[in-house]
């Protein structure tokens, strides 16, 4: 086994990994909590959205990137289809604490805020987005906590990332391939998680 | 302090309130004149708190009309309407991320008055309601006591200068000893201000030491529309019932005294 060349292997994958999941958390909070906050406003609807992004998170992942491949635009072999199934996982929990938070606003406090003529925009910017905050930050650090590791799986459509050198070791009965692989995603888990919760404990202190 | 602002009137034109089959306000027609402040009072489910939702559009009446200044609520700008109404809810629903300096100064905020002013406005207001401003301008509310919040509660319904005064059983969480100060400090306040008001409570001595008028709701109907005076004397059941309380309150104290 070449030694150097490994080291330099996984600093590439690595950042090919983090890479997929920033862009994959990145669409997943840009779909993720304007949807939520549309729930809020669309009652009838939360049951539907829920139920369907429940749905979509029993699916198992495997499974789920072997569906992506042959739908047309968003499939086929490659990061295009990996990202694709990254954001539908990651979209439940955001989505749910979204609207968990919301809803989870004191009554008292919204019945004042809407009796001082706050404006529905005012409402949401000032005081429920303000309130929900920990709870929607708390659904985006599962959420990328989750990513991490699924995002492995990306490998074996052609999405890259660490997951190349998991499947390469499985293939090939190699613990130290299967260790490049495993090892520096569960330290991007846990970095992640760590960052989130600083900034997720900010948040609730104000 | 500013001198006492404009004023605002408002009347109900035969309001009922319909609400999955309950008949919740039956009728109601009175009306509040300005500089009044008119007490509802009823017991829990009477449809006071109702009633007083509809004063600022958080409700609006199945039939009839609630007109502020002579015009339905269902005509006014909602947001406008608001504005120049303050609040004083039970739970006080002080915003827990905002400091009682931001807080009070929020309706001023949302209208756009310049910061200088804003600034000025909380500390009058702060020390109009007995809080020093220096020890309390920073604190965030879940620092502060019930009393303290419904101080704090009160100056931020004061803040704009509000036509109106909506106060939904504000002082019914507090012990007996903060109530009769807050009540002292809303007599000193409409002393001074002399604004239109109306007062939900189903505490019939609150009513008479508060109100310049009482009416008195039984299941969503008006039973009763007096002065505190008239109110001791009337004869209608339904006022006996609220004013034995009273009568138990004075048997033990000549039960004391003999």
């Amino acid at each position: 086994m070449n030694r150097p060349g490994l080291f330099d292997d996984i600093l590439e994958l690595t950042s090919e990994h983090f890479v997929l999941v920033l862009v994959s958390m990145a669409i997943a909070i840009a779909i993720g909590i304007p949807l939520g906050i549309l729930l809020t406003r669309r009652p009838p609807l939360q049951g539907w959205v829920l139920g369907f992004a429940n749905v979509l998170q029993t699916v198992p992942s495997l499974a789920l990137f072997g569906f992506l491949i042959p739908i047309p635009l968003i499939g086929g072999i490659g990061k295009r289809t990996a990202i694709v199934a990254l954001v539908l996982y990651a979209l439940l929990p955001i989505l749910r604490n979204t609207l968990v938070g919301i809803l989870g606003v004191d009554p008292a406090v919204r019945e004042s805020a809407v009796a001082m003529g706050m404006t529905d925009r005012q409402l949401l910017w000032q005081v429920e987005l303000r309130l929900a905050a920990p709870t929607i930050l708390a659904g985006v650090r599962v959420a990328t906590v989750t990513t991490v590791g699924t995002a492995t799986i990306a490998a074996a459509i052609g999405g890259g990332g660490l997951g190349v050198f998991i499947f390469r070791g499985i293939a090939s009965v190699d613990t130290t391939q299967i260790l490049a692989g495993a090892v520096p995603a569960a330290v991007l888990a846990l970095l992640s998680d760590g960052g989130l919760g600083w900034i997720e404990k900010r948040f609730s202190a104000a | 302090m500013p001198a006492a602002g404009a004023t605002a009137t408002v009347e109900f034109r035969h309001v009922s309130y319909r609400t999955g089959g309950n008949l919740i306000l039956d009728n109601l027609s009175f009306s509040i004149e300005p500089g009044e402040t008119l007490v509802l009072l009823g017991r829990s489910g009477a449809g006071k708190t109702t009633a007083l939702k509809m004063v600022n559009g958080l409700l609006f009446p199945t039939s009839g009309d609630v007109c502020v200044d002579g015009r339905p609520t269902t005509d006014w700008d909602l947001i406008a309407l608001r504005r120049g109404i303050g609040y004083v809810i039970q739970d006080v629903g002080l915003f827990p991320h905002f400091t009682v300096a931001q807080n009070v100064g929020l309706v001023p905020r949302l209208e756009g008055w310049p910061m200088e002013r804003i600034t000025a406005r909380t500390r009058d207001l702060l020390q109009e309601v007995g809080l020093e401003p220096e020890q309390f301008l920073h604190r965030y509310p879940r620092e502060l006591s019930g009393g303290q919040r419904q101080r704090v509660g009160v100056a931020r319904a004061l803040a704009a200068d509000p036509r109106l005064l909506l106060f939904d059983e504000p002082f019914g969480a507090l012990d007996p000893v903060t109530r009769l100060e807050l009540q002292d400090q809303f007599l000193a306040l409409r002393r001074q201000l002399q604004k239109t008001s109306i007062f939900v409570t189903h505490d019939v001595r609150e009513a008479l030491r508060l109100g310049t008028r009482i009416a008195l709701l039984d299941r969503g109907r008006l039973e009763v529309l007096a002065t505190p005076q008239e109110f001791v004397k009337s004869q209608e059941p339904v006022t006996r019932a609220f004013l034995a309380v009273l009568d138990i309150g004075m048997q033990m104290n000549a039960g004391d005294l003999g």
